[in-house]
């Protein structure tokens, strides 16, 4: 049975359930009271590590870190969910999470954090993370740390894979479908979807075994400089699209039935 | 001054979502006067530049073969970084699609630029391009420039026409590309059966379900074979595309009982997809605004449902029928069976 690494790369962003409003900071367009705002590990990240951590326990010998860039306490407060779902060894960087700072410029910070990984080896190596992020939603950083790691290896919206001797991958694409296909072998990258797995259970026990790593590497977290070198935002702003909504409170079913079906029918 | 290439793969005849960056391109060459090129693709892709050859390209390019046909990484990005370098491209602008997006931001990595993705604007600002985008699964819109060179720019569908002009004959230059280890390859393509397809990127209508269809109605009981049949018998009458809102899709992966043809596919909002159709009708969603960003580029939008201060719908629709779902669109379904 093969034994991978499997690096998962994200980082944190605001809870969604959160108000969110754009304001310009020193070194450009910022959300309003960022710090203050709870955070948690980017979805497809997360799902990325779901099954990093399933894909490590079918195949034993194999290992996950989860390499992480964000403000150090934003981090932690993440970890301190996240800690409890699967065992990971955290590789942590200390850097701006922000949606406006440049895919390129974080991906080079993940990849410089996976290539000082002690003992990466790249005949078992599979880079995982999000597709896309709920920040910035480029789906660039995954590609450019994979150019940079030199794998050309690479898929994107992933929501499956089997792993044997190669590795059998399906990805999105249009019209509801995936594309199959079939890698010969690591190294390669996989820019996770939602994948097939619920949200593992909290495990106290995964949970006391992952702080024993995760605070030192807190405490160790490598700065990165990142930002939006060479960008200029002229402008950041919320939608302003509220519709005049008429409410519809005394029509039968019939009669609201045969509104809509004229309105559809209607071109 | 820019050079401007116009690059896509090509598979069958281009598509519309395509046609409409070529227009694009063409359009951000005019402003800027600048040249604009065409990079195709693929395994046979002359028949796709004949067939916009009077586009106005001053140039055609093209990378041949049969390796190419396949939307795998490791070939499509050498195709492409070989057809930016032959064009001399600065800007590049690209349909958006699973096969480009794929590649776009490491192409941009080898040939020293920039890419951005799901553009949904493109002007020209101090002689420059400047896009539209949006960050926070489109809770905001920022509009912004680059300084880097090449800079990828990969359009959304709907922001021009697409390109209208006539077939020719276009002159191709062949570029070589001989990509070297490729080790991945595409094997098959999964589709749901036809009749089990819901997701319907051309439809005219998008119709979201929310996770109400699953909920105890006035009786104390639940009614989800009902409700599949409903929405099932809609989809085929109306032949619009189906939506879901995260907790009716998150529900089948809690084990609760759940519309058996949900998929995280089908899931629009934060965390699933921002369609584009002219019209959408939500039924039985509820929410507030990070769920409803969902149905963001949606035209006209219509919703049904029994709570008059809906999140999804109070300043999000045109219109909202405080009714009973169910009854609604058993009539709707019958009514539309009728005109059809």
């Amino acid at each position: 049975m093969p034994e991978y690494q499997i690096v998962v790369c994200g980082s944190v962003v605001p809870d969604p359930l959160q108000t969110l409003e754009p304001v310009t900071g020193p070194t450009g367009p910022a959300l309003k009271n960022e710090m203050m705002l709870p955070a948690w590990l980017d979805p497809w990240a997360g799902h990325a590590l779901y099954e990093a951590a399933n894909l490590a326990a079918k195949n034993p010998g194999s290992k996950v870190w989860l390499v992480a860039l964000g403000p150090k306490a934003k981090l932690q407060q993440a970890m301190m969910t996240l800690a409890q779902k699967v065992p990971v060894e955290l590789v942590a960087l200390d850097g701006s999470s922000s949606g406006f700072t440049d895919a390129a410029e974080t991906a080079a910070a993940l990849a410089e954090a996976i290539q000082a990984i002690p003992g990466i080896d790249r005949s078992k190596l599979l880079v995982f993370g999000g597709w896309e992020s709920a920040s910035r939603g480029a789906g660039a950083t995954m590609q450019i740390v994979g150019e940079i790691l030199g794998i050309t290896d690479q898929f994107q919206g992933v929501d499956g894979i089997e792993a044997g001797g190669s590795l059998k991958i399906l990805e999105r694409i249009e019209g509801g479908r995936h594309q199959v296909s079939v890698c010969e072998a690591p190294p390669a990258l996989l820019g996770w979807a939602t994948g097939n797995l619920p949200e593992p259970r909290n495990n106290p026990q995964v949970g006391m075994a992952n702080m024993r790593t995760i605070m030192p590497a807190l405490q160790k977290a490598k700065p990165a400089k990142v930002a939006a070198e060479g960008v200029k935002f002229l402008s950041v702003s919320l939608p302003k699209q509220a519709r005049d909504t008429k409410i519809v409170k005394d029509l039968s079913p019939d009669q609201i039935a045969t509104e809509i079906a004229d309105w559809i029918t209607n071109k | 001054m820019e050079t401007i290439l116009f690059l896509s793969p090509t598979e069958a005849a281009l598509s519309k979502n395509t046609l409409e960056a070529l227009a694009a391109a063409k359009q951000l060459a005019d402003s800027m006067g600048a040249p604009f090129s065409v990079g195709l693709w693929g395994d046979a892709p002359k028949a796709a530049a004949d067939s916009i050859a009077s586009c106005g390209a001053v140039k055609f390019f093209a990378v041949t073969g049969g390796d190419f046909a396949q939307a795998r990484y490791a070939t499509d990005a050498a195709a492409a970084e070989a057809l930016c370098r032959a064009a001399g491209a600065t800007i590049v602008i690209a349909p958006s699609g699973s096969r480009w997006n794929r590649i776009s931001a490491g192409v941009a990595h080898r040939l020293g630029g920039r890419a951005d993705s799901h553009v949904t604007g493109l002007s020209v600002s101090e002689g420059s391009p400047a896009i539209v985008r949006w960050y926070y699964r489109q809770r905001m819109e920022g509009i912004l420039t680059r300084a880097q060179r090449p800079w990828l720019i990969s359009l959304e569908s709907g922001i021009a026409p697409a390109w209208p002009g006539a077939a020719g004959s276009a002159v191709v230059e062949d570029i070589a590309c001989a990509p070297a280890g490729v080790r991945t390859e595409v094997t098959g393509i999964e589709s749901p059966a036809a009749d089990q397809q819901t997701i319907r990127p051309d439809a005219d209508l998008l119709f979201v379900t929310g996770a109400g269809w699953t909920k105890k109605q006035p009786d104390g009981q639940t009614k989800v074979a009902e409700a599949e049949k409903l929405i099932l018998g809609f989809l085929k009458v109306s032949r619009a595309s189906l939506g879901s809102t995260k907790s009716l899709v998150d529900l089948h992966g809690e084990g609760q009982a759940t519309l058996t043809f949900l998929t995280h596919m089908n899931q629009v909002g934060q965390t699933g997809s921002t369609p584009r159709h002219a019209k959408g009708l939500s039924t039985c969603c509820h929410g507030e605004e990070p769920h409803t960003v969902g149905w963001r580029f949606i035209g006209e939008r219509r919703a049904i449902s029994l709570d008059p201060n809906c999140g999804w719908a109070r300043g999000k629709a045109d219109v909202l029928y405080v009714a009973d779902a169910f009854a609604v669109m058993e009539k709707v379904n019958s009514l539309l069976a009728q005109k059809a």
